[in-house]
């Protein structure tokens, strides 16, 4: 195990941030922490890199406890926290031989490693990091945090507030990088991204909900699940939040995706509804729940 | 090793990019230096004065003759009677009024006593008070003078003189209180508010959880501003030196030893704060309430210890500041070594190395 | 019968030194629409909102924003308007209904006023457990659903929204919606930016900014048949890659 984490607690004056945490990541996996701001991941992370110390529990990173071995652990890790902590009146390049110098190594050494990242930043390598775009930074980010070839990366959210286009790319380096045998922890609020991991972990007010696969994580969705349409989607709420027969109903995008709080719910009743309440164009159709329907579910 | 060259390196990049600290760095003491050498003076010089002369004889008129040559003072004003002096105070034209007395030569011959009153405005005390011992002085002066031929029994004639600092030049007494207060200034602050940055910024995170030894960081972090206060103490004593011409008495590397000695202190205290504070800003605050104010009221810079309260008193012996500044006025004005000195050395070791240790105590290896 | 734009946009150009952030864009805001505002990191969106906010002076062109020229009526625009952005929306170290009573004593509300919205505001959210707690101690999702109706404290006709579901979690997401929907109702024209792209959906119409220009102004529907694609987020895709 690359990581184990067993029955971690802590809490911050009286509120419980981490509630009995547990769960293993296996050598050379792509693990995802998947849950929204005030979750605890941060904390978790803040645990696992030895900046923190639990209230209860044990955790090893690398074989190595991460409240004796701290030191230890400090030499294998390669951390990005939230916000690019980068050194803003840096150059690209300062940044990178910074980081490289106080873990004792040089840019050279494991270049092969960032390569694929840096090449696309290193025409703005003499640029002040300061003055980078936030796809730009997060790769730098990204980059100082591998240049000592670490056992393990924590990435905590490293695409929060980043475009689609360069949450996609960086989750493509992601997969590129664990193909080089680097442990990886990774914290999002996007459930989307989620479906990138190799096994993820639904999280919310410091407590795990699940932890599976993204493919099989959606079948502990309790119940089948509609997507639903109509010409007017405000009206569709409202209407749906009064139907009777509703156990749920929330905006995914163009559909609503409902569920009902029977077990022989047929569409025809519920397009007969819509068609009372005067809607148009209606569509009821099945479909497979996503990770997002699943958290919400067991969050409730 | 290299990886801690790599990390001052980081700094130094920090200082120079960064226009606000480059200008507290050496701006602020080129200015305050000058400021308070040339602006700030307790000296009086041309002070307006009016003269009120009931008498109008030979013996007045010489002595107002002996008070307009003096540089000190300028007579504006002569007035007639005691009613237009309250006026002439209120209207802020005049500082101090002298005020002969009905016929003065004629009492000072047969009486052998005249009097001559000083009037002066004492809204500011200091001024007032340096004005009255002038004129009292040149008056003085006078009398000595028209006694010379005279034998007079049981005389006790003060004779003062002002030692190491006969022209009573206030730039000798705030040269020592300027440069510690930047050094104060520099070293502390300066110190604490680069390390609240990189928490502030959350690089801190990073570097922790690096193999960069903890206390490194800190020490990093110091090196580049130990160097620029020394930069800094050495500019303001070449100004001193050559500007104002301040000497420097005595030993040149026992002021340059004192000072780093100083200096440590001062950044030592530097990171203490900085173990307390979560921002820049509380940093800054913190540095400014709690050393500066400190440091310009208490430490005998502008007010006199020894007219204060003892409770200040008391509190003023915990001020480094304090001790720094009587071994800076020993060693520029007075002259004297180690010797004279080694209990005001002492005790500013003893607090460096109080303050490293409770500095490195708190320090945190991890977040909490 | 011609509707009245809440918001015209012609040739708007910002640049900063010889930057050009914002490379002449135009459009128009319906009244009532939800308007999605969306774009990559970089490409000018932030730029171009603190312009139609009345915050950042153009370089060239103008714009009317609710009915006020953004460049000689800059106080009677942000009088019209409500904004809350992701990152700053209300004081931490203020109570809710100490927030509520600061914001409505800027916007000129009388005191009678504030006592009532204040109420209606905590009924409609649910939190008389919460109201005198501070900001701060709340959950993100909470804040930015508090903070979305405090902009709403003094009545705009026009709201702009910042990204303002940021890591909020996905129930409260979709409440935060469905409060923006129900304004949208009322009349409200909505102008909101998010890197959510299923939020890109439940808009009117959506712009995409890549470089400083808008490349694409439609309905979601009409985008995703053009670029043949099932999902907004690919529309985005392709077009970011497109340009590239």
């Amino acid at each position: 195990m690359s990581i184990s984490v067993s029955n971690i607690s802590k809490s911050y004056n009286k509120a419980k941030a981490l509630d009995q945490i547990s769960f293993d990541v296996k050598s050379g996996e792509l693990f995802g922490l998947i849950g929204p701001d005030g979750a605890g991941k941060t904390t978790l992370f803040r645990i696992l890199t030895t900046l923190l110390i639990q209230d209860e529990g044990q955790a090893t990173v690398a074989g190595y406890d991460v409240f004796k071995d701290y030191k230890s652990i400090r030499s294998h890790v390669g951390y990005m926290p939230g916000r690019f902590s980068l050194y803003q009146d840096l150059t690209v390049e300062e940044n990178l031989n910074f980081f490289a110098t106080i873990f004792g190594t040089t840019i050279e050494e494991n270049y092969d490693l960032i390569k694929d990242i840096y090449v696309q930043i290193e025409p703005f390598k003499d640029r002040r990091a300061g003055k980078l775009s936030g796809g730009m930074k997060q790769k730098l980010a990204l980059c100082c945090a591998l240049i000592h070839k670490p056992k393990v990366l924590f990435l905590d959210e490293p695409t929060t507030g980043v475009d689609p286009v360069s949450r996609k790319e960086f989750w493509e380096m992601l997969k590129r990088l664990q193909q080089k045998n680097i442990t990886i922890l990774v914290s999002t609020p996007y459930m989307d991204e989620a479906a990138l991991c190799d096994r993820i972990a639904l999280i919310t007010d410091g407590k795990i909900l699940q932890i599976d696969t993204p493919e099989s994580i959606i079948s502990y969705f309790p119940k089948k699940i509609y997507k639903v349409k109509t010409s007017n989607t405000y009206q569709l709420i409202q209407d749906l939040r009064v139907y009777p027969l509703t156990h749920s109903a929330y905006p995914f995008g163009e559909y609503l995706h409902f569920t009902s709080n029977t077990s022989d719910f047929k569409e025809e009743d519920l397009v007969s509804f819509l068609t009372v309440k005067n809607h148009m164009d209606i569509e009821v159709l099945k479909t497979e729940p996503t990770i997002e329907d699943t958290f919400m579910e067991l969050s409730k | 090793m290299k990886r801690f060259i790599g990390f001052i390196k980081k700094e130094f990049y920090h200082i120079f990019r960064d226009r606000r600290s480059l200008f507290i760095l050496f701006g602020m003491p080129i200015a305050q230096v000058l400021l308070f050498g040339f602006a700030i003076t307790n000296e009086i010089n041309n002070v307006d004065i009016a003269i009120l002369d009931h008498s109008k004889d030979a013996t007045t008129k010489e002595i107002i003759n002996k008070i307009a040559a003096s540089k000190y003072f300028s007579i504006k004003q002569f007035i007639d009677n005691e009613a237009t002096i309250e006026t002439a105070f209120k209207k802020g034209q005049i500082k101090a009024v002298l005020n002969f007395e009905k016929d003065f030569s004629k009492k000072l011959v047969i009486g052998k006593k005249a009097t001559i009153q000083i009037l002066t405005d004492a809204t500011d005390p200091n001024t007032a008070n340096t004005i009255s011992n002038y004129s009292s002085s040149i008056l003085k002066n006078y009398q000595q003078g028209i006694n010379k031929n005279i034998e007079l029994s049981y005389q006790i004639v003060p004779k003062t003189r002002l030692a190491y600092n006969p022209e009573l030049k206030s730039v000798f007494m705030f040269v020592p209180g300027v440069m510690t207060v930047i050094l104060m200034l520099v070293s502390a602050m300066m110190t604490s508010i680069s390390i609240t940055r990189e928490k502030e910024l959350g690089t801190m995170e990073i570097l922790l959880v690096s193999p960069l030894k903890p206390f490194l960081v800190i020490i990093g972090k110091v090196v580049p501003y130990i160097f620029l206060s020394v930069i800094n103490a050495v500019v303001i004593i070449v100004l001193s030196i050559f500007v104002f011409q301040m000497p420097v008495q005595g030993s040149m590397f026992l002021l340059g030893a004192e000072s780093i000695l100083f200096i440590i202190n001062a950044l030592s205290l530097g990171i203490l704060i900085s173990t307390i504070a979560a921002t820049q800003q509380t940093a800054m605050m913190v540095s400014l309430m709690g050393l500066m104010l400190p440091v310009i009221l208490l430490s005998g810079f502008i007010f006199p210890i020894s007219s204060m309260p003892v409770v200040l008193q008391v509190i003023s012996n915990i001020i480094p500041a304090k001790w720094f500044i009587i071994i800076l006025k020993g060693i520029m004005l007075k002259g004297v070594g180690l010797a004279y000195l080694w209990k005001e050395t002492l005790i500013l070791l003893v607090m460096t190395s109080f303050f490293i240790g409770l500095s490195v105590k708190k320090y945190k290896i991890r977040l909490e | 019968m011609k509707k009245e734009n809440a918001i015209q946009v012609e040739n708007l150009t910002k640049m900063f030194g010889d930057f050009t952030a914002v490379n002449s864009i135009s459009f128009e805001v319906g009244k009532g629409e939800v308007f999605g505002f969306l774009g990559a990191n970089g490409a000018g969106k932030t730029t171009a909102m603190k312009m139609l906010i009345g915050i950042l002076k153009p370089t060239s062109g103008s714009a009317q924003v609710a009915g006020f020229d953004i460049k000689s009526n800059v106080e009677d625009v942000k009088k019209s308007i409500g904004y809350m952005s992701q990152r700053f929306s209300l004081y931490n170290d203020l109570t809710i209904k100490e927030n509520i009573t600061f914001f409505g004593g800027i916007y000129g509300l009388k005191k009678s006023v504030i006592k009532e919205k204040t109420q209606i505001l905590i009924n409609e959210l649910g939190l008389h457990n919460e109201a005198n707690k501070l900001v701060g101690a709340l959950p993100l999702g909470w804040k930015q659903k508090v903070a979305f109706s405090v902009s709403l404290l003094h009545n705009p006709q026009i709201i702009f929204l910042d990204e303002p579901t940021g890591g909020v979690d996905p129930i409260t997401r979709r409440q935060f919606w469905e409060m923006i929907y129900r304004e949208a109702h009322k009349g409200k024209t909505i102008f909101v930016t998010t890197h959510y792209m299923d939020e890109a959906e439940y808009c009117d119409r959506v712009s995409i900014m890549v470089e400083g220009r808008i490349e694409a102004l439609n309905t979601p529907k009409n985008l995703k048949s053009h670029y043949k694609v099932d999902s907004m987020n690919q529309v985005f895709l392709k077009l970011a890659r497109n340009i590239e």
